[in-house]
């Protein structure tokens, strides 16, 4: 089991024929995710990486219906696809685009609602079930198939923690990368439950990050409604007020958002708390309860 | 990006909120000619930051003189290590009271939400929560007069002023939505005789919208190194410390400053140089990095898109043409890690597989 994808999703790719969109249909080709074709209008009737592509995402879904949908697509552009997308029947968009304005992202969202379709990003690496689908730019080798549930803000820092688990012999169920930006479309309450009911998910791994309150509100979901052990780790302890630290959302503004409010609130919620990254191996076997 | 107050104002009046009469001036003998014109007349300091009056950065004059002497003292001063180079001069208006109002995006509920208390004039994070009226937005219905008269309802406001807050609170959301803003603030939004006038103004546009908006001018408040990291597109942070640290990924990157200074070091800078960076990108990065005046630099890369073989490249080039002798501890794991190990090797130098070693070490070598 695992949560919102697994073998049998279908996937379109937005954007195949760029650099970025060639190169990830590859990888996620490799990885055994069921891609069905790609958009890049003007471009119908070529070839990527033996995929069909077509001009628009309805053009697609007459040839093959699709699930879920990946956005490569340049920030100034990317609201329009999200819309095409959602407005041609696409359940799951993941949107790997960096940069889209704040109020773009508050458009998709809302649309997305409307229509009952989920997004995961902007910012995002995407999400991958381990052994079954990848929907995103994570490398293919740390995810192997096992019993932890990994949600994370960040990109890179999710790979450093998954890799460890996975040296130390400890697999995936799903990980869920949220994105980096203010307004994103999964938020960590949302991932949570579904691990909650998943019954392949044994454990939770949240990684965060300063900036926000989303930590703050996923600690009182967990002490009201998690039976599963949950570990976090939360980056970004020295960094300065006021300063975007690389991500849009990792930035502490009058006085919220800061390192300690999020490691209180966690504590509170009984959650284990890793200090540094490399402790979470250890700290999920301890809540496996075979350390 | 934070525009000062007098720009704010500008953008209040171009959508038909009412501001009080006054110009930005940048000498005190201008200030003295503004001034005149008012009479009674306000001098404020225009800075990024809030906290101006606390600081000593408003003043109260009633003639040109006066305003001459203020502006002089104002202009010399700095409020929170920033430098007073701009003044707004403005006639003095009598307010009977004061109310806070704002509009902001909130993560949790994916909306614009709209903040309205009537505690205005007091610093924003001194408002009790329950004295704060927060009202989620749904930007496919706008902001609708009847969210106003709920608000208004709840808050106690009635007759004279509800009409007024039903005509202005739409336009500072227009605002906000058409100007791409993060933030649109009044505080306070002051009651004088029967109309409302926003006596200050702060408003923060959205970076990544910029490009949409040509007509708004272009403030930063990044030093020169940070500039020169936005045109190379790096995302880069002056922290001020010993250690220089490149990584890619911000949230690896704010894990490794946190365990540079979980192991007792303190960090030069923040340095994300993204996925894929390429040769002479990660050259780039690297003079960023030398420019911090480093005692030691810290490379942490985790080669997915980025190819290790390219970065050690990329450094052996620097170190070269720059003759660095600074300790360099590396992390490199990932894509072509071993003909990236290699080119290190050629150095001398014997790259990390873990973060935790290298942390450590680059501590050590940072340490006089």
């Amino acid at each position: 089991m695992a949560i919102y994808i697994n073998k049998s999703t279908r996937v379109l790719v937005q954007g195949i024929t760029g650099r970025q969109g060639s190169f990830h249909t590859a990888q996620m080709l490799a990885y055994g995710t069921r891609l069905v074709g790609g958009t890049s209008p003007g471009k119908s009737g070529q070839v990527v990486e033996g995929l069909p592509v077509y001009d628009t995402v309805f053009e697609a879904m007459e040839a093959e219906p699709a699930e879920a949908s990946i956005l490569f697509i340049p920030a100034p552009f990317a609201r329009d696809a999200a819309y095409e997308a959602i407005d041609a029947g696409i359940k799951l968009l993941v949107v790997i685009t960096e940069g889209i304005p704040l109020h773009d992202a508050l458009d998709i969202m809302d649309y997305a609602h409307r229509e009952g379709t989920v997004v995961v990003g902007p910012n995002t690496f995407g999400l991958v079930s381990s052994g079954q689908c990848k929907i995103g730019i994570m490398p293919n080798r740390f995810y192997v198939p096992g019993p932890v549930g990994v949600v994370s803000r960040s990109g890179t820092l999710s790979y450093e923690i998954v890799g460890n688990l996975s040296d130390a012999g400890l697999g995936t169920t799903t990980v869920v990368g949220m994105g980096g930006d203010r307004v994103v479309g999964l938020g960590f309450i949302d991932v949570l439950k579904e691990f909650e009911k998943d019954p392949a998910t044994e454990v939770v791994v949240l990684v965060g990050e300063i900036g926000g309150s989303a930590e703050e509100e996923a600690s009182r979901f967990i002490a009201a409604h998690m039976s599963k052990p949950v570990v976090a780790y939360i980056a970004g302890k020295s960094a300065p007020p006021g300063k975007r630290m690389g991500h849009a959302g990792a930035i502490i503004e009058g006085g919220r958002g800061t390192f300690a409010s999020k490691i209180e609130a966690l504590h509170e919620a009984k959650v284990r708390v890793a200090e540094l990254p490399f402790e979470v191996p250890s700290l999920v076997r301890e809540a496996l309860g075979n350390s | 990006m934070k525009l000062y107050e007098y720009l704010g104002k500008q953008l209040f009046a171009r959508y038909g909120i009412a501001i009080p009469k006054g110009q930005m001036v940048e000498t005190p003998g201008e200030a003295a000619e503004a001034a005149a014109e008012y009479g009674e007349a306000v001098v404020k300091s225009q800075v990024l930051t809030g906290k101006r009056g606390k600081a000593g950065g408003i003043a109260f004059v009633s003639s040109p003189d006066q305003a001459r002497q203020e502006a002089a003292r104002l202009l010399a001063m700095e409020i929170q290590g920033l430098p007073v180079e701009k003044l707004l001069v403005e006639e003095k208006i009598s307010i009977d009271q004061e109310l806070y109002l704002a509009i902001t995006v909130d993560g949790a509920s994916r909306s614009p939400i709209l903040l309205v208390s009537l505690d205005g004039g007091m610093e924003v994070e001194e408002v009790p929560a329950e004295r704060m009226l927060r009202w989620p937005v749904n930007v496919n219905l706008g902001l609708q007069p009847y969210a106003i008269r709920e608000i208004c309802r709840r808050l106690g406001i009635g007759g004279g002023l509800q009409k007024q807050m039903l005509e202005l609170v739409p336009r500072l959301y227009r605002l906000f939505r058409e100007l791409d803003a993060e933030l649109v603030e009044i505080n306070p939004l002051a009651l004088c005789g029967s109309g409302l006038i926003a006596a200050d103004a702060k408003v923060t546009i959205d970076e990544d919208a910029l490009y949409r908006h040509k007509e708004l001018p272009r403030i930063t408040e990044k030093t020169a190194l940070e500039l020169r990291a936005e045109e190379l597109g790096l995302a880069f942070v002056e922290l001020g410390g010993e250690i220089a640290v490149m990584a890619n990924g911000a949230g690896i990157t704010m894990a490794t400053l946190d365990m540079v200074q979980h192991y007792g070091g303190t960090p030069a800078n923040f340095l994300d140089m993204g996925g894929g960076a390429d040769l002479e990108r990660t050259a780039n990065a690297l003079e960023l990095l030398l420019a911090t005046n480093p005692r030691a630099i810290l490379i942490n890369i985790f080669g997915g898109i980025t190819r290790c073989d390219v970065v050690a490249e990329a450094f052996a080039q620097v170190k070269e043409s720059r003759g660095v002798d600074l300790p360099v501890s590396f992390r490199l794991v990932g894509t072509n890690e071993e003909e990236g190990r290699a080119v290190l090797e050629r150095m001398g130098i014997s790259a990390f597989h873990s973060t935790e070693e290298a942390v450590r070490h680059a501590v050590e070598i940072s340490l006089p």
